[in-house]
């Protein structure tokens, strides 16, 4: 019993920090979900931390911002440019590390290299000719331009990671299937793809993650202000209503329910995702 | 035969990726090469101009790089100012959680708090830090504490001297988590063995610290930081979102340049002009990068 007291004592500094690391890394998110929930009155004239003495909640700034400030739409439309945007470069990258990994064809090995080059690319260096691209075929005023430039600028780094984990599969597993007279495709489908659920799936939470959040893709990409994701819509409340933040804490905290549902759900990948694709 | 359909189907697996890579990303980085020695005006190529872009960009435009006042000003500094700063702190900070967590029987609990911010938008770590720094005493938390103490609030966003430490430490708090996270996997990886032999020589916590867990670590702490350099050398989102670059360009980075000039100026090659220099400052970290593929196995 003492013993245990005595650890208890000795170790109070460091429960003491851990303690003001929580709060510091818990408050400033607190602060933004309880004012979203909060009457236009109370926030201008209370701090959020108030509510412990008078709690008082209303729905109020969900219903304004999705209905009147259009943000309804760019949550529609943050799924619209998401979801492609995640499928097609995993679903390409899938099909390239297996050809990387697993095919002998001449230059291989040095275009494997030239797309590791590409990933520490800013992408900013290729946003404007990009763009010129698509203006021609009437693709900046769609979805389809900024699907294509998130495919593509997303390439490097899923290449990078199935890859790598498609070179660990066992070799005699593929050979006893290409003696069976398999097809590529045929391995592809039935042996790789399979055994790579967990690569594959780290990657698609990182690119499903990494499209949601991003800003200044959207920016560039999407002109047609009907379309514009939640990042870009909470840019423009700023600039509208200025630090309004009835609005902007509600619009924020529809921007943040996917990815802290991804968080929660989906860990074990998540991390692994992030840890992997940080150098992006 | 069969060897050669064989080629070709790898060859043909890789192809819309090589396409894509060729046309999206390859393509677009010869052309702002090229723009970036032009007038590019209109975000068109005009006329050529060899480096002049370059050398207005580093001499004449105080909003890039003044060096007439101390200490000297313009996004270059203050991107100095984020290389600093903001892998210093995520790296020093994610140690010591991920040390001190590894000693408490929470530590998952304190690790998902501080991990949390991974998942979020820089442009929603901007609002919640907007939120966090509002210069009303009873809106921002920071000002609170400020006027609780006694003090007079202070917008720290709409002041030159201290926009863009504001930003960096909002940033520091969405950063951390990751330094946190492969720290603390690491040092579960050390051997107990090392560990206790090294308790029962008598040796203190903090000579384990200092002479075990950090040269243990050394490689994932120098990835780490690696990724938070490349990081840095790109921000924009949460000062576009935070600041617009303000008050007056003090808070202006490369890359918030680049968009400025490129989108809000129409300026082709000057902006590409900042975007050429943006790669060039990540190229030297290739060679560092190249430590990173090798210590990608202690990562995962």
């Amino acid at each position: 019993m003492s013993e245990r007291l005595t650890r208890l004592v000795s170790r109070s500094p460091i429960h003491l920090a851990l303690g003001a690391i929580g709060l510091i890394w818990l408050l400033p998110s607190l602060g933004l979900a309880v004012t979203s929930f909060r009457t236009a009155g109370d926030i201008a004239s209370t701090g959020w931390w108030t509510i412990l003495t008078q709690p008082r909640f209303t729905l109020e700034n969900y219903a304004n911002v999705l209905g009147t400030a259009g943000t309804g739409q760019s949550l529609l439309n943050s799924f619209i440019i998401t979801v492609p945007s995640t499928f097609l470069p995993v679903a390409i990258a899938s099909l390239a590390s297996f050809g990387f990994a697993w095919l002998r064809f001449p230059g291989r090995d040095w275009l494997f290299l030239g797309i590791l080059a590409l990933m520490i690319v800013p992408i900013q260096i290729a946003l404007v000719p990009a763009l010129q691209l698509f203006r021609p075929f009437g693709l900046t005023g769609s979805y389809v331009g900024i699907w294509l430039a998130h495919t593509a600028f997303g390439l490097p780094f899923a290449i990078f990671l199935l890859r790598n984990f498609f070179v660990q599969l066992p070799r005699d597993l593929m050979e006893s299937a290409q003696i069976d007279g398999a097809s590529n495709l045929r391995i592809f489908r039935r042996i790789v793809v399979p055994l790579s659920v967990p690569a594959i799936a780290s990657l698609t939470v990182f690119q499903f993650l990494w499209v949601w959040n991003d800003l200044l893709m959207a920016l560039v990409f999407v002109q047609n202000p009907e379309q514009r994701p939640l990042t870009v819509q909470i840019g423009s409340l700023l600039s509208t209503y200025g630090q309004n933040f009835t609005l902007l804490s509600a619009a924020a905290f529809i921007q943040m329910l996917a990815p802290v549902a991804v968080f929660f759900g989906l860990q074990r990948y998540f991390v692994r995702g992030i840890t992997a694709g940080a150098v992006k | 035969m069969a060897a050669r359909s064989r080629q070709f189907q790898g060859f043909l697996f890789t192809l819309p990726a090589l396409v894509m890579l060729a046309v999206f990303l390859v393509y677009p980085t010869l052309f702002t090469i090229r723009m970036s020695l032009d007038t590019g005006r209109g975000l068109q190529l005009r006329e050529f101009v060899g480096l002049e872009n370059f050398e207005r960009l580093l001499t004449r435009d105080r909003l890039f790089l003044d060096l007439s006042k101390f200490p000297p000003q313009g996004a270059i500094f203050n991107n100095l100012q984020w290389l600093v700063l903001y892998p210093g702190l995520c790296v020093g900070l994610g140690l010591l959680i991920a040390v001190f967590a590894d000693r408490v029987r929470y530590e998952s609990v304190v690790k998902s708090i501080v991990f949390l911010p991974q998942a979020i938008a820089a442009t929603a770590i901007a609002v919640i830090w907007l939120l966090v720094y509002a210069p009303d005493p009873n809106v921002g938390l920071l000002n609170a504490g400020l006027s609780a103490l006694g003090g007079d609030p202070i917008a720290v966003i709409g002041r030159r001297d201290t926009v863009n430490f504001a930003i960096i430490i909002a940033a520091v708090w969405g950063g951390t988590g990751l330094a946190m996270v492969v720290f603390s996997a690491a040092i579960k990886s050390i051997p107990a063995e090392i560990v206790e032999a090294a308790r029962v020589d008598g040796a203190s916590g903090w000579s384990i610290f200092r002479h075990i867990t950090v040269p243990m670590i050394s490689l994932p702490i120098s990835v780490v930081t690696i990724t938070l350099i490349i990081a840095v050398i790109k921000v924009f989102d949460i000062i576009y979102i935070m600041s617009r670059g303000g008050p007056n360009g003090a808070s202006r980075v490369i890359a918030y340049t680049f968009f400025t000039q490129m989108f809000e100026e129409g300026r082709g090659g000057y902006g590409s002009a900042v975007a050429v220099l943006m790669l060039l400052f990540v190229i030297p970290i290739v060679a560092l990068n190249i430590r990173r593929f090798r210590a990608d196995a202690i990562i995962r």
